[in-house]
């Protein structure tokens, strides 16, 4: 809600800066946004008029005039403007002038002829953004008059952002209210008086929509002329209201609508068919806009209908078809009340906002329809003439508030502060709260009709609370009953998951959930994903069903600056629809590319390779006390490297992938380096199991390496199984040293080292001991896995 | 001067001239060893009258033993010097960077996140989370703001489908925990939200910390000095300036706006605050009836507090970051300044 304050301090002029009835406005929760002067400054401008008006002899374009500026000598000026004409009246600035835009105005000499001044447009002197000639003044401004005085510019915008509770708000009166209410002071209202009729006619109004419009006034206006001119002063006002004028009738309407918070509108009776019906409309009904849109009605919306069908959209927009235009002559006022549940979400179901709409959404003063057509009847009829009929005032009524029991006890509960009853009596008065009756610090309240944020008791407070001033209110820390809260020891926290990332170098990511479907389409194409009705983009359309489109989006907006070395992870819930069940769960995923290491001196650079990206995996698997129960299986994925993809397991249930970015989808993201990946269920990491301590052997331990070949498609991790199966409770570990494929072993074979490690916890191994063991291990690979003991 | 103090002479020279172990040893040998030099004449006494044996002794053992002597030290200065070589050897430019794995770093958004949540924990409050595609009851209906409500305008809504839509914030956590567990409550709840919404000051996904403490006291003071001590200790601001304005949300009655005086310019105005002094850093108001209504919880019993914090905000200015759309471009040369 933008406005004049000149205009406020019309209806309440407290003694208070601008700034300090801002600060007032604001602490008082109609929160302004921004001032702004009515008009950029610029100094010595008056009122002038042009005497005569001749063709300048060398330039088309340009006009020779004799200007009176007020001083007694007509003065020569040279002006390019389309509209100038002799006997017009017109802002000037004269020698010495400064204008917004900062230019200094000298006395010059154009095309060989001499110019005292500028004659001036709208846009020059900063009081709007185009214009195409010259500001026209009306005929009886005073030539040399200020303009500043002239036009009341020393004035400021004041806009508010009004909470939709407020909507009592959206008028100069309303805020005037809110004012007076503030300051302990009377309101100044308008004199209003009713307008005689001068015609007999009216129009028939019928209402089949009682509950949606209780109250309907309206009045038929013959011969008005619609081209006459608004007065500048109501321009101005709206034009510091943020409307810009576009003839009287609409300009008439949007006045009262800024001035008492009541929307109307302006039929062309000669373009109505017979009487008015406001009713729902008919499933299939149409009707063109104002705005030139074509809509299609649902039975939820209101509509005012003629003879012919719905001519506008009840609280809302007109139709085309009726509306007023420079043409008309016979018109026909509305100022009608529409519930807000008849009006609340309905233009938005058309995509459209209009100060109307804003207003009954909220809910207008059930009181001031019959106020508001005579304003506009009085405004409008003082400009374009013509001949009103009688009132035409229909309508059930709207149902008197209900009354609210306010209770002093209850104010200290919710506020934390006492509040005397006579204080709280006078706030309610102030506010314009009836008071039914008082009884023991308990009362019932009525609230005005304009306030349709008063329901409950707890609105009352919170007005007593706005009043006091909610920096006057206390302050104290609460008392919480005390708890222990329970910490299980078998969850790995989220935090260590991160931290063991950042240890191993990874920056966190945080991108966005929604990602291109074409993207998606590339990294996991078994899943569709769960798409935005209305998304942003379609770059930003499905949920993502892996972290993976997003990391990767990362890796390349640093690959493409220049940034080679990137190791990035990112946690978050991933969006997976299986038939009727969504899936919201939280995964943690990574990106690696670039060198292994930082660049350093002293050691040679080496690109990550799939078992890098495994370690980080396995250092996370580590946190749980359980990294054994994680099983990593040869697998394939779409997104992957068909021969370095493992699917991560977890008591027999896939709970994560690991592997590099296949070649494909590298070139379809025009990514040229290699790329690891991972992802896991964060459920899946977060179960640790806790620590039971095992003695600690005193003996020592000894270590057998044997080397076996065995077929290059025989998973080294069979041999450790098998290892592990048979080798009995003596040994502690078994580690894969090497792994060797070259000149020395058959294609299609390899060689792998391993070393057993092996002690007893109760006594030394003997020699005999430790070659049994390793005898049964070298038995076992060779009947498991055909491994050769190579020697 | 006697042949044995001669012959010492002799030893301790050719002693001093010995440079390495090696011949320390030799030396050794020559005068100490089975056969050595002082040795024989040892093993020569008995050779003397018995008269003589004594005194010749003395001199013999005063001369072995001074060559040992010296011996010893010499070995020691020897082995000295081997270490001080030893080490001038391995000498190493110190100020060469160490090396292996880099360190990364926590995202500037997760950074606040803990703060915030690390803050209210000590307070008692505890953490829970919901699901980030939300229904309508949830979202809406619970916390008061039914279909058609003006209030919606203010949410631009990211939807599925007519029921189901992305959360707008991290309200509906409150439903859900209020739903499950009974008064007292004091939740925190942080997470990802969503608005249809994308310019220089909004990114369609930003993250809240939702908070909520009912109980049967809670008043709106306790609201101002949660707030005061949360906002004094997140900034390490003592007397950190707060201002409650009255404003709307239909899940809160009365409900404010919190402001603090701007941590950029201390008041005075600058480009962060709009030159207002003030920066608008949450909302928040005592939790509405309908809201307790919806979840059965007796609202002339129980009172409460909530509030949502934007930890985006919080993170822009506790760090100084002036462009919100930073945070979610993942430049490495941004988050690395976050370490």
């Amino acid at each position: 809600m933008k406005f004049s304050e000149q205009w406020l301090r019309e209806w309440v002029d407290p003694e208070l800066t601008t700034d300090a009835l801002a600060e007032q406005l604001t602490m008082a929760g109609l929160e302004v946004d921004a001032i702004t002067p009515a008009a950029p400054e610029f100094t010595n401008t008056v009122v002038a008029s042009v005497l005569s008006v001749e063709k300048h002899p060398d330039a088309d374009r340009l006009s020779l005039c004799a200007v009176d500026d007020g001083s007694n000598e007509p003065l020569n000026v040279v002006c390019g403007a389309p509209n100038v004409r002799a006997g017009m009246r017109v802002p000037f600035a004269r020698v010495g002038a400064e204008l917004p835009n900062g230019m200094k105005i000298k006395r010059t000499k154009v095309r060989g002829s001499e110019s005292f001044g500028m004659l001036c447009s709208g846009r020059e002197l900063g009081l709007v953004d185009s214009a195409d000639g010259l500001m026209t003044l009306p005929d009886d401004a005073p030539p040399g008059q200020d303009l500043r005085e002239y036009l009341n510019l020393n004035d400021c915008s004041i806009e508010l952002s009004v909470t939709p509770n407020r909507g009592d708000c959206l008028s100069v009166a309303g805020i005037a209210r809110e004012v007076a209410a503030l300051n302990r002071l009377p309101l100044h209202t308008p004199e209003i008086p009713a307008v005689p009729a001068v015609i007999d006619d009216v129009l028939p109004v019928d209402i089949k929509a009682d509950k949606a419009c209780p109250h309907y006034v309206g009045r038929v206006i013959r011969g008005v002329n619609a081209r006459a001119e608004t007065p500048l002063w109501m321009q101005e006002r709206l034009r510091r209201s943020g409307l810009r004028s576009l003839g009287p009738l609409v300009d008439v309407t949007n006045y009262v609508l800024l001035e008492l918070g009541q929307p109307m509108h302006a039929f062309d009776l000669d373009r109505l068919a017979q009487g008015l019906c406001i009713r729902l409309a008919q499933p299939g009904e149409r009707l063109s806009l104002l705005d030139g849109c074509e809509v299609e009605l649902k039975a939820d919306m209101l509509v005012i209908a003629d003879g012919n069908g719905p001519v506008a959209l009840a609280g809302i927009m007109g139709g085309e078809a009726t509306a007023v235009s420079d043409g008309s002559i016979n018109i026909f006022l509305e100022s009608a009340f529409f519930a807000p549940e008849a009006i609340a979400g309905r233009a938005r179901q058309y995509g459209l906002q209009t100060d109307s709409s804003q207003r009954f959404e909220r809910g207008v003063d059930p009181e001031g329809q019959t106020l508001a057509i005579e304003r506009a009847t009085q405004l409008l009829v003082g400009i374009t003439g013509g001949e009103p009929g009688p009132l035409i005032d229909t309508g059930v009524g709207r149902p008197a508030p209900s009354g609210i029991t306010l209770r002093q006890s209850r104010v200290t509960q919710l506020l934390g502060l006492t509040i005397e009853d006579e204080a709280i009596s006078e706030i309610l008065g102030r506010l314009g709260m009836t008071i039914e009756s008082q009884v023991e610090h308990t009362w019932q309240v009525t609230p005005p009709g304009f306030r349709f944020d008063i329901a409950i008791e707890a609105d009352l407070i919170e007005e007593l609370a706005r009043s006091v001033g909610y920096d006057q209110l206390p302050s104290q820390l609460p008392v919480i009953g005390q708890r222990m809260h329970p910490r299980p020891e078998g969850v790995v926290a989220l935090g260590s998951i991160r931290a063991a990332l950042v240890f191993r170098g990874y920056h966190e990511a945080i991108t966005y959930s929604f990602v291109d479907p074409d993207l998606m389409a590339h990294i996991d194409p078994n899943h569709a994903g769960v798409k935005l009705a209305n998304p942003l983009s379609p770059e930003l359309s499905v949920m993502r069903s892996t972290l993976w489109p997003g990391l990767l989006n990362a890796l390349r907006f640093n690959q493409r600056r220049q940034i080679e070395r990137i190791r990035l992870f990112e946690t978050g819930l991933n969006f997976i629809q299986q038939g009727t069940d969504l899936q919201q769960e939280n995964y943690i995923g990574g990106v690696v590319s670039g060198t292994v290491e930082p660049e350093q001196w002293g050691a040679s650079a080496r690109a990550v390779d799939y078992f890098d990206v495994k370690a980080d995996v396995e250092s996370l698997l580590a946190l749980t006390g359980n990294a054994k129960a994680y099983i990593f299986k040869e697998n394939q994925h779409p997104a992957l490297h068909s021969g370095q993809t493992a699917c991560i397991e977890f008591r027999g249930e896939p709970v994560g992938w690991v592997g590099m970015l296949h070649p494909a989808v590298r070139d379809a993201l025009k990514i040229e380096t290699p790329v690891g990946l991972f992802e896991l269920r964060l459920d899946a990491l977060q179960t640790r199991t806790i620590p039971t301590y095992t003695a600690v052997s005193k003996f020592p331990s000894i270590r057998r390496d044997i080397a076996v070949v065995i077929n290059d498609d025989v998973a080294v991790e069979q041999l450790r199984t098998t290892v592990e199966k048979v080798a009995g409770s003596a040994l502690m570990g078994v580690k894969i040293f090497d792994v060797y494929q070259g000149v020395e072993v058959e294609k299609g074979l390899k060689s792998v080292a391993l070393a057993l490690i092996l002690q007893e916890t109760s006594r030394t191994l003997i020699d005999q001991e430790v070659e049994e063991i390793v005898r049964r291990v070298i038995d076992a690979l060779a009947d498991d896995h055909g491994a050769i003991l190579r020697e | 001067m006697n042949p044995i103090e001669e012959q010492l002479k002799t030893a301790l020279k050719v002693l001093e001239d010995a440079s390495d172990m090696a011949a320390l040893e030799k030396l050794r040998v020559q005068y100490l060893g089975k056969k050595g030099e002082f040795t024989q004449h040892l093993k020569s006494l008995g050779q003397l009258p018995a008269n003589e044996r004594p005194k010749a002794g003395q001199v013999i053992n005063q001369a072995k033993q001074q060559f040992e002597a010296a011996l010893d030290e010499k070995r020691d200065v020897l082995k000295q010097q081997a270490f001080a070589d030893r080490l001038a050897k391995d000498k190493v430019d110190v100020t060469l960077p160490g090396r292996g794995q880099s360190n990364g770093g926590l995202h500037p958004i997760t950074l606040t996140m803990n703060r915030i949540i690390d803050l209210f924990i000590q307070m008692g409050f505890e953490v829970a989370e919901g699901p980030e595609i939300e229904d309508d009851y949830h979202n809406f209906e619970a916390l008061n703001i039914p279909a058609h409500h003006p209030a919606r305008a203010m949410h631009d809504t990211f939807y599925f489908t007519a029921h189901q839509l992305l959360r707008t914030h991290t309200s509906p956590v409150q439903i859900r925990v209020m739903q499950e567990q009974g008064p007292p409550l004091g939740v925190i709840a942080p997470g990802r939200v969503y608005r249809c919404d994308s310019d220089l000051t909004h990114t369609p996904m930003f993250h809240q910390v939702e908070g909520f403490l009912i109980d049967t006291h809670i008043s709106f003071a306790d609201l101002r000095g949660t707030l005061q001590a949360f906002l004094t200790s997140f900034f390490e601001k003592e007397d950190l300036q707060l201002r409650f304005r009255p404003s709307y949300f239909p899940f809160t009655e009365p409900s404010a706006e919190v402001d603090i005086a701007c941590v950029m310019c201390g008041g005075e105005g600058c480009r962060v605050c709009g030159h207002s002094g003030w920066l608008e850093v949450l909302g928040c108001g005592m939790v509405h009836p309908n809201v307790l209504g919806h979840v059965n919880i007796d609202s002339e019993l129980y009172t409460g507090y909530a509030f949502g914090i934007g930890v985006e905000r919080l993170a822009m200015l506790r760090y100084g970051v002036d462009d919100l759309r930073l945070f979610f471009e993942n430049d490495i040369r941004f988050l690395q300044q976050f370490c």
